[in-house]
Order: structure tokens, then sequence, then C-alpha cells
């Protein structure tokens, strides 16, 4: 008889794992890949590969560096390198895309313990330093063929809101903005397929959307304007849920995507941006450890101390 | 408040098979500890001839249970040899002559009151048969019962494949209602839930139609949920009672017993033969034909595993399911008291799955029943903070699986809760110590 192999139970798992998630979250950002090649063109497929090339690249090359063991078949260095490219102008130089990809590899991922461990979403950090170490090209919005526009966010926030696209092509996306954001169709389907798959739950994008909706109507502002615009719907959805960075509570959740929804009006309203959902994101990022202790379920039959 | 629990492959493909009695093996090989609480005491010496039914093991202390010979033949000698947990068991070893004959000493026990029935409970070797292996007497052995106000009747049988449970559902129905009838008459209880799961409506139509002129007996059906069967899930699911942090059922008005564990009472009542045959589910990836057997305690897994066929080399043995039941270190140990399936896996299932690390999803957490955070409970474990382990009640943890089962980083989570509470347990003694 051959020696038996013993361990701790279970001695069954399920089929989920790490790598089939980063699937489910890729097949969903697809939908809105291929709206923003329709809407941009081949460049946006430039733009998405270099930062995906380059997640990966540097995930690997971290990794062998560090003698740490790699990482890159659980996929999440592509979603992350997806995600980044959606929150770039298409037009963006390519070797700023790259840098953004390193930051968020490097800097936000991989310097604070890797997949698992990093404190704030690596796409929206990357996004913010970029934002302010290339604030020129990271505004330039080029749609469509070339001639610059401006995002329907600075239209409304200067008040040209004559010159608004129509909400018909708000909901597909033939608007000025980053390449992965503006078709909201497509976004919204990725989205329902994550909820269908169970990777994500419904509190934060549902509580994220509820909050910058209800804020709008009672600034009155419009709704559907302001629910389409910016990067609202790609930050509820595919960010905001990010599990390192989010709390794992379902009232946690809820907190974080009202949390998200407030900083998001008040810097749309009252800021100096005109778009502020990196930065609610991030800082619901920073506070996400707070927020789940906060919100730690009492245990069933658990006696208060 | 619906408790989370985890969606779990049933396998109950045995369900339908009535047990077969599985041929008298050469030798049965009987350890001393086969409930929780001190091991028994050997009263029989090498050589002594037995019969199926003789006391060979009485209880050594109150929390013990006394241990009769499963079959016939001669005490071939006191052995002793390594259980699961690793830890070194006396045994006796009796070869059998194949005759099966009963002790004829053996009657059925007079119950006529509290203290007898309780007396009846403690001389009929009884444990807890779900698994846990819990001297039943000791339960039932309530200093106030004007305290007992229901009795849940464990039969959820949530673990997969097992089904053994489900048989004594099927097949000794009018002995679960004559263990409840006792129970009733000398305890004074006047409430029976009795929880099963969905996935088992035979069961739950043969319960109903035995009990439907009663209003003392409530079939209650709960969701096939994993762990459905856990003390505290089901004692909440069926009743709504919370059992308190380091309580026990009681402190709520509660005593849970095991399905066939009644059963196995209402059937010693009436013929006074001893606990010495168990029904045991075999099943897994690497058995051939699946069955339900009766096996006299101290069969060797071997005999079970070679009557049902192999597929192929069994990779892993299992006492009990997949979710909470022990590996064994070889097919040579024996079938317990409190056994209720051996499911033995191949090559392909047993395979180590190798951890990666956490990515923060929460599913460990959204999936225990108990409201636990198993993750934040490994990263304090991991920090060797019992004060941290403390506040996340990490003693609470049943180790039903589901965070292990769901974590798609397949980390050993029960293992660090084990682990944890082992280190909370201690950081706990030392602040007793301090005060």
């Amino acid at each position: 008889m051959r020696k038996l192999i013993s361990s701790v139970s279970p001695h069954i798992n399920s089929p989920v794992t790490t790598q089939k998630i980063m699937l489910d979250v890729i097949i969903a950002l697809i939908p809105a890949a291929v709206a923003s090649v329709i809407i941009f063109g081949f460049r946006s497929l430039l733009v998405i590969g270099v930062c995906v090339a380059v997640c990966v690249f540097a995930e690997w090359g971290f990794e062998k560096l560090c003698k740490k063991e790699n990482t890159i078949t659980d996929l999440s260095a592509v979603v992350t390198g997806l995600l980044l490219a959606f929150n770039l102008p298409v037009s963006i130089p390519l070797w700023q895309a790259a840098f953004g990809s390193i930051v968020a590899i490097v800097v936000v991922k991989q310097l604070f313990g890797g997949i698992g461990q990093n404190f704030a979403n690596p796409a929206i950090t990357a996004r913010i330093i970029m934002m302010t170490a290339f604030s020129q090209t990271m505004t330039t919005w080029v749609f469509p063929d070339t001639v610059s526009t401006a995002t329907p966010l600075t239209l409304i926030t200067k008040g040209e809101t004559d010159s608004l696209p129509s909400l018909t092509d708000m909901l597909l996306g033939m608007r000025g903005g980053c390449l992965g954001e503006t078709c909201a169709v497509a976004l919204l389907a990725g989205g329902i397929y994550l909820l269908v798959r169970r990777v994500i739950s419904w509190h934060t994008p549902v509580a994220f959307i509820g909050t910058v909706a209800l804020m709008s109507l009672i600034c009155q502002k419009s709704v559907p304007y302001e629910l389409l615009s910016g990067g609202l719907l790609l930050g509820a959805i595919f960010m905001a849920t990010d599990y390192s960075s989010s709390p794992a509570t379902k009232p946690g959740k809820i907190i974080a995507g009202v949390f998200c929804g407030l900083v998001t009006v008040l810097i749309r309203f009252w800021g100096n941006f005109p778009e502020g959902v990196s930065f609610s994101i991030l800082l619901m990022n920073i506070l996400t450890p707070y927020i789940e202790k906060l919100t730690r379920a009492k245990p069933l039959g658990g006696i208060k101390r | 408040m619906k408790l989370h629990g985890t969606k779990v492959p049933h396998c109950k493909n045995t369900a339908d098979m009535a047990p077969e009695a599985l041929p008298v093996p050469k030798a049965v090989t009987i350890p001393m500890s086969m409930h929780i609480g001190k091991p028994s005491k050997p009263v029989v010496k090498r050589g002594d001839e037995v019969k199926v039914g003789t006391l060979i093991a009485e209880p050594d202390g109150y929390v013990s249970a006394p241990i009769f010979s499963s079959v016939s033949g001669k005490v071939a000698k006191i052995d002793s040899m390594k259980m699961s947990s690793g830890q070194s068991v006396e045994t006796i070893v009796i070869e059998t002559d194949g005759l099966q004959e009963l002790d004829p000493s053996l009657k059925p026990p007079k119950i006529y009151s509290f203290d007898s029935l309780v007396e009846a409970m403690k001389q009929s070797g009884l444990v807890g048969l779900g698994g846990a292996g819990f001297p039943s007497f000791v339960k039932f052995a309530v200093k106030d019962l004007s305290k007992v106000e229901v009795v849940v009747i464990n039969a959820a049988e949530c673990e997969p494949y097992i089904t053994s449970d489900t048989r004594t559902m099927l097949d000794k129905t009018e002995y679960i209602f004559k263990g409840i009838d006792l129970v009733k008459k000398y305890l004074g209880v006047k409430r029976f839930v009795i929880g099963v799961e969905d996935n088992k409506p035979q069961c739950v139509e043969k319960l109903r139609e035995f009990g439907k002129n009663r209003d003392d007996v409530e079939v209650c059906v709960v969701p096939a949920i994993y762990p459905q069967g856990g003390e505290k899930v089901l004692v909440y699911n069926t009743t709504g009672k919370i059992i308190p942090q380091g309580g026990l059922p009681l402190n709520v008005g509660v005593i849970v017993i095991n399905v066939t564990s009644i059963a196995y009472f209402g059937e010693y009542a009436e013929t006074g033969v001893p606990l010495v045959n168990k029904v045991i589910t075999v099943d897994g990836s690497a058995i051939k034909e699946p069955k339900n057997l009766i096996a006299p305690i101290g069969t060797p897994i071997k005999d079970l595993l070679e009557y049902c066929g192999t597929k192929c080399e069994p990779a892993k043995i299992l006492y009990g399911g997949p979710m909470m039941g022990i590996a064994v270190p070889s097919d040579d140990c024996p079938v317990l008291k409190m056994t209720n399936a051996i499911i033995a896996m191949d090559e392909k299932d047993a395979a180590e799955k190798k951890p990666t690390p956490c990515i923060n999803c929460g599913r460990c957490l959204s999936h225990c029943p108990l409201k636990l955070d198993p993750r934040a409970i490994s990263r304090a474990y991991n920090a060797g903070s019992g004060e941290e382990l403390e506040d996340l009640y990490a003693d609470l943890c049943m180790e039903c699986g589901c965070c292990s089962y769901v974590c798609p980083a397949k980390r050993p989570l029960v293992q660090t809760n084990k682990l944890a509470k082992a280190l909370l347990r201690e950081y706990k003694s030392k602040k007793e110590e301090k005060k």
C-alpha cells in the first residue's frame, strides 16, 4: 500500500480560481474595448496593447528581479493594463502609456506586496499620477477623427450645455473622453456579466451610481448626463469593486459606494477638475481598512466584549 | 437574518441503496477512543472469548463510554495504534469465528424513569453518531429538566456523498419515533424538530407520514446549503435560537441529537443490542461501486473498499465526508463508532491545490455561516496576535470548511483557523493567569 495523502479538511474545493475570476473581468471588459476601437479608431487598440504588454512585462520583470514567484498567469496584470488603457485618452503618447503601466504594476502593486496586497487600485493611481505628470496630453480629447473636442463634463462645467452630444450618443459612447469610459452600453453589459458570474456584487456600483444620481437631482443637474459622463460607469463597475483595495463586507461596500459618489459630485460640481471619479476611488481605497473594521459583522452567538 | 453557507456538490449517489451487510471480517481492531472524553479501559485480556455485544471496555471517568465487541471470536491482543489524529490509542484486536453469535446476557434495558433512561443510554455505548462522538448520555443528563424546551434532531446530512442518515430515516423510521417517545416520556420534552435538507424529499415524506397525527414532532425542511447540519446553524434555522459563544445548545433550552443516534437508541431500547454495527456510505472517485454497508465497528477500512471495489489505488481516504472528514493514515484504520462514511479519492481528486496569494475577494467572509472573517483571522494569526484573534471571535469557528472551499486562491483557511484557535486558547489562558 502506498502512502496516503493526509491533509486538513475540506478535501474538495470550488472550481473558482483567481485566474478564472480575472478572465471573467477581462471578458467583461471586451465589449468596451471593442467599442473604443469603433469610436476612437485603431489607435485605441494600440494604447490597450501597449498598456497590457507593459503591465505583464513589468510584473514578470519585477518578480524575476526580486526572485519572487511568477504570477503573470493569474491574469491580474492584464486586467490592470486594460483598465489603465481605458482611463487614457486615445491620443496619449505610447511612452507615457508605458510609463503609467510601470507605475501601476511596480510602484502601486508590486512594491506593496503584489496581488491582493496593494491598498490602492493600480490603474486609478497610475492615472492620477499621469494626470499630474502629463496634464497636457492627459486632457487632450481627440474625437472624432483628430478634431479636438471637450468632454461633456468640461462642457457642463463651462456651462456650454448646448453643444453636448445627444443622449443616444452618450449611451453609445460617441463623445470625448478616455477611450474605455465612453460607451455606457458596453460597460453596463460587462457589469451585468460580472454580476451574473458573481465576480462582483451590486452593492458598490449601485450605491456609487445611485449617490451621484441623487446628488445630481438635488443639485439640479441633468441626471442622465451626470451618470453617462466621465468615468463614472467604468469606475463604479470595474474600479471601485477592485477586491484588494475596497471593503469586503457588504455594508462596507455600500458605504464605499456612497462615499465615492459624494466625493465625485463634490469635485464635479464644486471642484477645480471636471471629473472626480478617480480621486473618489483613491480616497475610498485609503479608507478601506477603516470602513471594513467599522462594518465587521458580529458573528452568530458572539458575545460583545 | 439568513445565515450564509455554500452550495457544495451533493453526490448522494447511494441514497437509494439499502445497506448491505459486509461479510464478517477476519479480525476487528477496536480503539479505546471512539468518543470525545477519556479513552475507555479494556476489561478483557488476550485469549478471552467474546460474543457480539460483550462488554470489552468500560468508561474511564464521567465523559467516556463503554465499548462492546462487534463480533464473536477471541481477543487476539491488546495493542495500540496511531489514530488519524496522530495520537496513539490502545486497541483490542479480536479474531472472529464468523458465527456472529449474540452475547446471551443481552436484554432490553428497563427504562422507567429519567435516571434509568440516562443509564440505558450510557450502557448502550451511544456516542454522537453525526461524527463528533460526544457520549450521548452526558447531553441528556440534564440537571434542570424544565430548561429543555425542544429537542432538535439533526437529519440535515449536509456533507456530500454521505447517505447513512438518509438510510436511517428510510429504513429505521419507527426507531426514530420510538427514541423520540422515550425522550418525550422521561425528559418531559414537548417539542421535537427534525431538521432535514430539501434534497431528501423521500425522507421528509416518510417522516411526515410517521408523524402525521402528532403535534409534538415537526419535520422542518431546510435548504440544502452546507453546513446546514452544523449544530449552531441547524438550531438557528429550525428554532431561531442562537447558541451563545462558548455555550451549549442547552443554554438556549435545546438538546441536539443526530437522527441515527436517536434511532439507534430507540432500537437499543427494544433489542438491548449495544452499539456494535454502523451503516457506512462507501463512495468517492476511487470507488467502483458506491454502496451503503453494514459493518461491525473495528472492521478495517480496506475490507469495505475491497467489497465495493476500487477503480484505482486510492490516493486519499477519509473518515466522513469531504468537507469535514478526516484523512486516515492507512487503510488499516478501523471503522469507528462515529464513522458514517468512508470516502476514497483518486489521484486527481486528492491532488493538493497549490495556494496562491489572497486576493482579498471576501468570498470566505461572505460564505461563513457564523459571519467570521477568515481572511482577517489568517492575518492576525500570521502576526501572532492573540488580542486580535479574540476581537475576531476566532474561537467561534466550527471548521465547517466553507471558507477553504470557496477560496479562489485555494488557501488553507481552515488549517489556519485551527492554528489560530490554538493560539487564542494559549493567549486566553495567559491572560487568565495574569489576573
